[in-house]
């Protein structure tokens, strides 16, 4: 298994430790899972899966809850949609 | 966890679904492959040699008919029956809106607790960490031994209550012990009893949180806040089968049944208690789902010791009445449809804030607002409708067009 795990975040190389999650990257990428119903910057709040702030896109797959999914190699990730 | 090794002991066919990608749920998560707690590694163990089917990263969303449930993965639909069903649902953080509480980086305390656990880099940040209730403590330490700086833990419970608390905790050695430990690992850390967050200001992301300590403001710079107002249970499931629930939690007979026949409830849903008592309270589920009743009753007096300790604990964290003016009106109370505290304050009950505003109707289904609003408005919640999770369109059209499987206690069919 690798050490280091490297994927896109909004099409920006992210490398994480082997075993986190994908909104760990996003948080290390500098950014906001996804914007509000009126436009706010989000995060993640809960850790859980409970609250559903920190939902992104994963390999084309739309509104994955980031803090439930670990990183995969090459994996696609993007925020805002 | 617990409750699958017993009923596995006593014989009968075992299976374990949980939502997260791995067993042990919030306290253990991940510690039982690298983590230092010896229960962990040793229930782990347990299950492994037991023979326990294991469905991990699977959400239930529906029971179509009784004994049936339905369960989400990544991709594929399962449908579980079963003769017995042991609810662990646990419990999840109570979060109270106040200025600036949707900011990013201002997280729940358990919650940034679990993005470090699983890899968020904290070495260097300084993270305020406020709210109520014991885990404060354990969440402060955590982040401190990954390298974190905390300025400040306010907890708002009085001093005078956290001192008799304390004094309660000297009936138990094992609570003795815990807190001896979590001192050393805070020592030099101030904590603040009577205080609470008052608003946090940024502009993409958190930047500084204003306190109130004691009476007085205090505005502190810090990369995160970590707040959370003690644990709430997670009652879905149990309401969505039609358990009844008393004063906020599931009512279950000596034996861990619930006022359905053939379900159990294990844990916080029956009442915050800890993962002591919800260990002991899976085992006994276990022993009586497979039949074991007698073993089960060697548990019931270790079990109502530690049904007074929740019984504290719920006494010592109740919120204090000053927290329901922590949101101005502008303050949204719903972060999933951006409602806001004014327009919510014209509603006189749920129902009627979710057919006129949205609250309680996105993705989270009233999970962070419910408990908000039942606090600030005293709103009781209505009943739970499926899909309990958000679910695909495959998944609720499969619901419709679903045949007959085996009766095996765990069937998988996409």
């Amino acid at each position: 298994m690798l050490n280091q795990i490297t994927l896109t975040v909004d099409g920006a190389p992210v490398t994480v430790p082997s075993g986190a999650m994908v909104a760990v990257a996003i948080a290390i990428a500098g950014k906001a899972c996804r914007r509000s119903v009126t436009g706010e910057p989000r995060g993640p709040v809960c850790g859980m899966g409970i609250c559903f702030e920190c939902r992104v896109a994963i390999d084309g797959r739309s509104h994955c809850r980031s803090c439930q999914v670990r990183c995969e190699q090459g994996m696609d990730v993007r925020t805002d949609e | 966890m617990a409750a699958a090794v017993r009923a596995a002991e006593c014989g009968v066919e075992v299976g374990i679904v949980d939502d997260n990608a791995t067993l042990g749920g919030q306290i253990w998560r991940g510690e039982s492959d690298d983590g230092e707690n010896q229960d962990a590694i040793r229930w782990s163990e347990m299950l492994r040699t037991a023979g326990v089917t294991k469905l991990c990263g699977k959400r239930v969303f529906d029971q179509p008919e009784a004994r049936v449930l339905f369960a989400e993965g990544d991709d594929d639909l399962c449908e579980l029956r079963y003769r017995n069903l042991i609810l662990a649902t646990g419990a999840r953080e109570r979060f109270l809106p106040f200025p600036g509480w949707t900011l990013p980086n201002v997280m729940g305390a358990g919650g940034l607790q679990a993005m470090v656990k699983s890899g968020l880099p904290i070495r260097g940040k300084r993270v305020v960490v406020g709210g109520t209730g014991p885990l404060l403590l354990a969440v402060a330490a955590c982040l401190r031994k990954h390298g974190a700086e905390i300025p400040i833990i306010c907890e708002q419970a009085s001093s005078s209550m956290l001192a008799r608390f304390s004094m309660a905790l000297l009936a138990q050695p094992a609570k003795i012990a815990q807190g001896i430990q979590l001192k050393r690992e805070l020592a030099g850390v101030p904590f603040a009893a009577n205080s609470w967050p008052l608003a946090a200001r940024g502009r993409q992301e958190l930047e500084s949180v204003t306190i109130s300590r004691r009476g007085k403001s205090e505005t502190i710079e810090c990369d995160y806040l970590a707040c959370g107002f003690h644990l709430v249970p997670n009652l879905e499931l149990q309401q969505l089968l039609g358990c009844q629930i008393r004063e906020g939690y599931v009512h279950v007979d000596e034996f861990q049944r619930t006022t359905v026949e053939g379900v159990f409830c294990a844990g916080e849903p029956t009442g915050i208690g800890g993962v002591e008592l919800a260990i002991i309270e899976g085992q006994i589920a276990g022993l009586v789902a497979g039949g074991g009743l007698e073993k089960a009753r060697l548990l019931f007096r270790d079990r109502d010791k530690r049904r007074r300790f929740a019984r504290r604990l719920d006494h010592t964290f109740r919120l204090r009445p000053e927290l329901k003016n922590l949101p101005s009106a502008e303050t949204l109370v719903c972060r999933c449809e951006d409602v806001s505290y004014s327009r919510l304050q014209q509603q006189t009950s749920w129902r009627s804030a979710k057919l006129q505003t949205r609250c309680g109707m996105g993705p989270c289904q009233g999970r962070v607002c419910g408990p908000a609003t039942q606090f600030l408005f005293k709103w009781e919640p209505d009943s739970v409708r499926p899909p309990v999770f958000p679910a695909r369109v495959a998944s609720l059209a499969a619901l419709r067009g679903r045949s007959v499987s085996e009766n095996g206690a765990v069937t998988r069919r996409l």
